[in-house]
């Protein structure tokens, strides 16, 4: 708790957004980075937008990964599954002045919650959405999620799952979201370069983070994450910057057709002049879905920011409208508005 | 104006039945006579009645479209039981209304759309101009399309846009019986069909074509006036209850400083307070229509925390998504005020028609104890205190509000008594002070035992809520047991305690005789007028209506002491009584229980009050 005023050119710290509640997440989990990141790019997002620390609220619905609220030190709201979307809308509308944080996972998201993501993503509110995506429910202790590989053997899915999964990526985009990027939990200058940058965008900033769950669903990012496999299969995105990875950066994506193609430099006759340069700005969705696409074995996991594009926001919208109306609207108080068309005295 | 030839007569009050499919325009001929009976200095109330289908088939009598109005010099309570005049533009207007007209009621009907077909769609076998099933009525068959072709033939105007206006050609004959000024109606004309001088013409010279036509018809030995009805000084308005439920919000909000934050989403009958909300961005109401209630509702909740005076409307199966959600508001100690505008259940059940079944829902409807401040509009002028009273109690004593108000009350009008917002009480809400050193998230004020709202951006007051039970004063997280029994007692003493702030129960009446009648919400004024009625007849009867349920006023079992009998009358299968038993077990209650979209007659209620008199 605050005792006293403190002055405001003093700089926020790290320490000034750490809880003192016990943080009860399975030791290993992935959880535990992310927060890590969290409560490291506070400090920088409130230097550079101009947030003192009382304008940082935190919200989430229900789910392991949704107990974040409780273990930093802002405003905060632990909410009811599936529905830290509309918290946080709701929040941000009333006070646009505040940055509002959302968390979430994969079956709060994706599941009960689809509904609103795909809503928040349209309406653009200035937000930062971070879902965790275990590819499993964790507080429930292992049960399939709408992200969950199709086939595979969880608790509710013993013979393994018979359904298709969302990709978030797709469905943010598909959703016209403005704003969509991918993170891992063991890669946390990404996540807090990606963060900053979801801080910085003007609307709904949707960030997946590839989180495991040690428990329920271990290595389930492994192809991604894991130390022989991670340089062929993840590309880390830069705006302005050549589609390059693997070892010594000599693979690359090209455009073959109306398809991504994973190819190696140098070989076929390929420069690295073929390979695509990232723009995560233009309005046409076309090469964001397919970087939200790519999967491995066949090609690598696009990470960073996918997609940025510049819209109108919710709250800016509204708000002009509200001084809009103010200026033209014949009714300057209520008492105006209870005395206006039809009326009569009686003396 | 013609001077009239007609004998007039003075009469203490009138209904008026206006009939029609649902194309015909009844409900804008309602409203313009409800306009003029305004001028004419007389109380009133009105009632629309359509179907749920925007355009069901043509002339069938599902198509039917009704407007009632009751009007008269004295106060008037109800809408009206049965009508002393119908209006039918067609057959099937007449089938579905004429069981709601008196024997001797003025029948007026738009005779050109008596056709063999037209007869058959509306399910009659006979002509009922012609087989004599209308005797006893006085029966005026206009050709009204007709008549209103003839009348604007001069201007230059298509068959199908002449017709348009013959339901003014209908009001016109009302406005010559009821010796009303039909030029009044001008200026509306004007400023509705301002891009079209046209149809400004046509409306003009079908509604003054009607008035003489009713005037030369010699039909009518009598026309009526009714004297000015004697209202207390002031402005008047005519307000629906939504509209005043709507302005009682914002002047909430104005008195209280607090913007107000509201997320909805459409649904009949309570989309008209979001409609009308959206409209008043000038007075910092951001309206969000939600994808769905549980999104509106829970963005209220986060407007609530970040300071906004936040409310949500709806309907019983709104009311049902957002049960989870006002559990959350429960737990988290954040105001808000949670409309429901009933309607007929259960699941989509009767939309458009009016019941009182969502009480217990609106009571106990969320999983684990979790008590909020349940209210109920009494009518649709009172829908205007009782918003105001509910964002008030919601943000003073910091708990979710249900305001139950009723299709009836919502859709139906009546005489409004401007106030000045100034006038009415003030709002106080325990708003923490920044950097406040003694500030803790469920800290109470032992008055209220409302926590503080330390609204998120105050220096210094960083917290956090959830739906994870709370530890008494801290706020942290906490499952230990006698906390829980603690916390989950305070809830319910937090909300008792509003009883130390609510007026107490006034019985209308004698406070010992032998019946005691008691109503709640939107029923006040049929029951009223049934006791008053038995009242006169020299009965031993008395009333109480409530409009505080959860919690009660203090004095209920002193009230409900002075009687003999107490009879609890409701449209549902008896939720308030059941909860009376439960509340006040010491009582034996009568019940009187209907169900059937329709509002209670004064009628039905005096035969069965008489019966347990005479029991
Ligand atoms: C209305 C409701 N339904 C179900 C639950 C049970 N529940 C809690 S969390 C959860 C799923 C959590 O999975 P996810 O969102 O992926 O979060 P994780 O625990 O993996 O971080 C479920 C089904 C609940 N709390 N509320
Ligand atoms: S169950 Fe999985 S997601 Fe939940 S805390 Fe443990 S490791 Fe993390
Ligand atoms: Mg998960």
């Amino acid at each position: 708790m605050e005792q006293k005023i403190e002055p405001q050119e003093l700089q926020l710290t790290k320490q000034d957004f750490e809880s003192d509640q016990m943080v009860k997440w399975c030791p290993g989990c992935g959880d535990h980075a992310i927060l890590k990141s969290v409560e490291n790019v506070f400090p920088v997002v409130g230097q550079k937008m101009g947030y003192k620390k009382e304008d940082f609220v935190v919200v989430s619905g229900i789910g392991c990964s949704s107990r974040f609220p409780y273990y930093m030190n802002t405003y905060g709201i632990h909410g009811i599954h599936g529905r830290a979307a509309a918290l946080a809308m709701g929040i941000k509308l009333t006070n646009p002045k505040l940055s509002v944080w959302m968390i979430s996972g994969d079956g709060d998201s994706m599941a009960i919650g689809g509904n609103h993501f795909i809503h928040i993503a349209r309406r653009n509110p200035d937000i930062n959405y971070l879902m965790f995506n275990n590819k499993i429910y964790g507080l429930t202790k292992g049960q399939y999620s709408p992200t969950t590989p199709k086939g595979q053997k969880t608790k509710t899915s013993p013979q393994g799952t018979f359904e298709t999964p969302f990709n978030p990526g797709e469905l943010a985009i598909g959703a016209r979201g403005k704003f969509f990027a991918r993170v891992i939990d063991t890669n946390p200058k990404l996540m807090q370069k990606v963060f900053l940058e979801a801080a910085l965008h003007h609307g709904a900033s949707i960030v997946e983070i590839l989180q495991n769950c040690v428990i329920y669903n271990n290595k389930i990012h492994a192809l991604i994450t894991g130390r022989d496999t991670k340089d062929d299969n993840q590309l880390i995105l830069e705006a302005g910057e050549p589609m390059l990875f693997g070892k010594d950066k000599s693979k690359g994506i090209i455009l073959e057709g109306t398809h991504l193609k994973a190819v190696t430099i140098g070989e076929n006759g390929i420069t690295k002049e073929d390979i695509l340069v990232h723009d995560p700005t233009t309005e046409d969705t076309g090469i964001h879905m397919m970087l939200a696409s790519m999967a491995p074995p066949e090609l690598p996991a696009a990470l960073g920011v996918i997609r940025s594009v510049k819209a109108e926001t919710l709250e800016d919208a509204i708000w002009n409208s509200v001084e809009h109306e103010k200026e033209v609207s014949p009714y300057k108080n209520v008492d105006d508005l209870l005395n206006s068309g039809n009326t009569w005295e009686i003396d | 104006m013609t001077t009239k030839k007609d004998k007039i007569v003075e009469i203490e009050e009138a209904v008026i039945r206006f009939a029609g499919d649902s194309g015909d325009g009844m409900q804008l001929t309602g409203n313009l006579f409800s306009d003029s009976t305004a001028f004419a200095g007389n109380d009133f109330a009105t009632f629309p009645d359509y179907p749920s289908e925007i355009r069901a088939p043509q002339g069938t009598v599902s198509g039917v479209s009704g407007f009632q109005i009751h009007f008269g010099h004295k106060n008037i309570h109800t809408t009206g039981d049965l009508a002393d005049v119908l209006v039918a533009m067609n057959p099937a207007s007449l089938k579905a209304n004429l069981k709601w007209v008196k024997k001797d009621a003025i029948i007026i009907v738009n005779s050109d759309e008596f056709t063999e077909k037209n007869l058959v769609k509306a399910g009659f076998e006979n002509n009922p101009l012609e087989d004599n099933s209308l005797t006893g009525h006085l029966l005026i068959r206009g050709p009204l399309s007709t008549l209103t072709k003839e009348a604007v033939k001069e201007l230059d105007l298509d068959n199908k846009s002449a017709l348009k206006s013959k339901n003014m050609f209908a009001l016109g004959i009302i406005y010559y019986l009821f010796n009303r000024d039909y030029t009044k109606t001008f200026p509306f004309f004007e400023t509705k069909f301002k891009k079209n001088p046209l149809v400004v013409e046509a409306n003009k010279k079908v509604l003054e074509a009607g008035y003489n036509y009713a005037e030369t018809l010699e039909a009518f030995t009598n026309t009526y006036r009714i004297e000015k009805a004697s209202l207390n000084k002031g402005r008047y308005r005519n307000v629906t209850g939504n509209l005043a439920t709507a302005w009682g919000l914002l002047a909430a909000s104005e008195r209280s400083g607090r913007k107000i934050y509201l997320g909805s989403y459409p649904i009949t009958p309570a989309t008209d307070i979001l409609q009308e909300l959206s409209k008043h961005k000038q007075f910092a109401c951001v309206t969000q229509q939600a994808e769905d209630e549980i999104a509106g509702v829970v963005s209220t909740i986060g407007g609530s925390f970040a300071g906004a005076m936040a409310v949500t409307t709806t309907s019983g199966p709104g009311l049902s998504l957002k049960s989870e959600a006002i559990g959350l508001a429960v737990m988290t100690e954040l105001p808000m005020v949670i409309v429901d505008v009933q309607r007929g259940g259960p699941s989509t059940g009767l939309p458009t028609k009016s019941e009182q079944s969502d009480l217990m829902q609106a009571l106990y409807g969320r999983n684990g104890e979790a008590p909020c401040i349940v209210m109920a509009a009494t009518s649709a002028a009172d829908a205007f205190y009782s918003a105001y009273e509910a964002a008030k109690l919601a943000m003073e004593h910091m708990t979710p509000v249900i305001l139950l108000t009723d299709g009836s009350i919502g859709n139906g009008s009546e005489v409004f008594k401007i106030p000045k917002v100034a006038d009415l009480p003030e709002i106080n809400p325990p708003i923490a002070k920044a950097n406040d050193p003694e500030y803790q998230a469920y800290k109470r004020d032992p008055k209220t035992l409302a926590r503080q709202w330390a609204v998120a951006g105050t220096p210094g007051l960083r917290h956090r809520l959830g739906g994870l039970e709370k530890e008494d004063i801290t706020g942290n997280v906490s499952q230990e047991p006698l906390n829980h029994q603690k916390m989950t007692d305070l809830r319910q003493a937090k909300v008792d305690k509003v009883a130390d702030f609510i007026p107490p129960l006034e019985v209308e009446g004698d406070s010992k005789s032998d019946l005691l009648v008691v109503g709640w919400g939107g029923t006040h004024g049929v029951l009223l007028t049934a006791v008053e009625e038995m009242r006169a007849e020299g009965k031993s009867v008395s009333m109480v209506h409530f409009k505080h349920i959860m919690p009660l006023p203090k004095n209920v079992h002193e009230v409900f002491s002075g009687f003999k009998k107490i009879i609890v009358c409701e449209n549902n299968m008896g939720q308030f009584a059941n909860y009376l038993r439960m509340t006040h077990p010491e009582f034996k209650y009568e019940q009187y229980n209907k169900v059937q979209g329709l509002p209670f007659m004064v009628s039905e209620l005096k035969t069965k009050f008489d019966t347990l008199l005479n029991e």
